[in-house]
């Protein structure tokens, strides 16, 4: 699909927790940001996808930008929502049905981890009764296991939440902005052996729109677009180990980010090598040194090397989550994914300021993971 | 283990309740062997409706851990409170042959779990509910020692 999806405008609100601003207006505060960078207005947005988790359905945003009767889809899809509707704006556009579109995601969360029920996802009552239905659970069980196999240290794990907040201090609209050092982060409350209070990510609030349009319009309203090279999404294999699994097949089967990132490799004609700059879900600081290698940028247990040289910070060989990914940034579900196509597309267009990754990165990649076993994956080129 | 008092399994696709030898039970496809805990209407792996019940075994290794440390929202069910409530140990258990298991562990103490350790089923008392009847649950502890 090269150069014929492009994205001409980004807007974020800053995540964290903005108190007396709901996340609809978060929503609404991230798309006007994206039209204007974009130079163009609601009214010609000729299709519209969208969704949050917790804070009501993304065509509300037509109350307060206008109800122009365009078609607005509501895409509600877990940690693949902004994955899933930039996927079906691609459509659109690739279709011929449109030329010019919005993407936006958004949410408001209450504190604390989640609390979905077992029956959301065809489960019966017992798995939730029996304190199951934990995600923190289910990232430290399959964290404990590839420690074990691969060989990474809690120090690795460390060095992960360390560079998000290294990150995040560098990123004006991140929600935790003052470093933590290694010890203080390997010290913090336990929460599910082996990770503690700082290598988990927490439910927090944030909005993020994109404009996206054909390719050959762009340059007419945007000086720097950034194409959709590929927008992969998967759900989960029988037997594969994923969030809300009750049974796993005895022998192993590639997960859904595995299955995700190859065939978005494969869609966009690059591989792994080309990426310039990724952002890959880190909900929790191992699940960022496992995704490394489910995606195909190192073998699995290279990562500790790796993190011990530096590889995956702003000025490294592969900078990973340049603006502090999920751990800086919190996750509203409905934003997070639209997050990390922001802060991609922000460095391919040389505008990411004191995070900017040198040398002019040209190809940029995203990630998201989640529950019950559903990536997306993107390719974008400048 | 006859029970003493009312009890009841917390879900009937688990295991058979009251039974002298619990075992855990699966589903498995007729069509292509495909096993699935716990018991379904059909196959995950192929979708076919032809699905016999199968008893797991009672004895497996322990996969990987961790220990729940704080005491989970609602949909968790207990009779604890946030005062009462006790970190617990929860993992994937391989049973011989069939498949990884999700399973809470009557061990919450993670210097006394190993990987590829021998564990064994238990059938516990999960919660009690106010007439009395004890909802009972499944885990897996360290086995005894033989």
């Amino acid at each position: 699909m090269k150069d014929r999806v492009a994205i001409i405008g980004i807007g974020i609100h800053p995540f964290g927790r903005t108190p007396g601003r709901t996340g609809l207006q978060q929503g609404i505060y991230a798309a006007r940001q994206a039209l204007r960078d974009a130079g163009v207005e609601w009214k010609d947005m000729q299709f519209g996808y969208g969704g949050s988790y917790s804070s009501g359905n993304a065509d509300a945003l037509g109350n307060e930008l206008g109800l122009t009767g365009a078609p607005f889809t509501n895409i509600l899809n877990a940690c693949a929502t902004g994955g899933s509707s930039l996927l079906a704006a691609c459509k659109d556009i690739l279709s011929g049905s449109a030329d010019m579109g919005l993407v936006v995601g958004f949410d408001k969360h209450d504190r604390g981890a989640f609390n979905p029920h077992p029956s959301e996802y065809g489960l019966g009552d017992w798995y939730g009764e029996a304190g199951l239905m934990v995600t923190t659970q289910f990232f430290a069980m399959k964290l404990k296991r590839y420690m074990h196999d691969h060989g990474i240290s809690v120090d690795a794990l460390a060095r992960v939440a360390e560079k998000a907040f290294d990150n995040g201090a560098l990123n004006p609209n991140a929600w935790r902005r003052t470093p933590i050092g290694r010890d203080e982060i390997k010290n913090s409350t336990m929460v599910n052996d082996p990770l503690t209070k700082y290598m988990f990510c927490s439910p927090a609030e944030g909005g993020v729109a994109l404009v996206v349009c054909r390719g050959e319009i762009a340059h007419r309203y945007q000086k720097h677009p950034v194409y959709v090279r590929a927008a992969v999404m998967r759900t989960r294999l029988a037997g594969t180990f994923e969030v809300y699994g009750t049974s796993a097949s005895l022998e192993d089967v590639p997960n859904a980010s595995e299955r995700a990132s190859r065939a978005a490799y494969e869609l966009a004609g690059v591989g792994p090598d080309d990426v310039d700059v990724a952002a890959l879900q880190d909900t929790e600081a191992g699940a960022e040194i496992m995704h490394m290698a489910e995606n195909g940028f190192c073998r699995h247990g290279e990562q500790e090397r790796m993190l011990r040289d530096g590889d995956t910070r702003i000025n490294g060989r592969l900078p990973i989550n340049t603006d502090g990914g999920c751990l800086a940034n919190g996750e509203p579900i409905g934003a997070s994914g639209l997050r990390q196509i922001h802060e991609i597309a922000l460095q391919l267009r040389g505008q990411a300021g004191g995070r900017q990754v040198p040398g002019d990165p040209r190809i940029g990649y995203t990630h998201v993971y989640g529950a019950p076993g559903i990536s997306a994956v993107s390719i974008l080129e400048r | 283990m006859a029970a003493i008092h009312k009890s009841k399994a917390i879900d009937p696709n688990l295991f058979h309740w009251p039974a002298a030898d619990p075992a855990l039970l699966a589903s498995r496809c007729t069509s292509c062997s495909g096993i699935a805990f716990p018991v379904g209407p059909s196959c995950t792996r192929c979708g076919s409706t032809s699905v016999e019940t199968v008893e797991l075994p009672r004895k497996g290794r322990l996969w990987t851990w961790t220990i729940q440390r704080f005491m989970p929202k609602s949909p968790y069910l207990s009779s604890e409170t946030e005062a009462t409530f006790k970190p617990f140990g929860i993992g994937y258990v391989e049973l011989p042959g069939t498949v990884r298991i999700a399973t809470r562990l009557m061990e919450n103490d993670p210097g006394k779990l190993r990987f590829g350790a021998d564990m064994e089923l238990a059938i516990y008392t999960h919660r009690v509910e106010a007439d009395g009847t004890h909802i009972m649950n499944y885990a897996f502890k360290p086995a005894s020692a033989a």
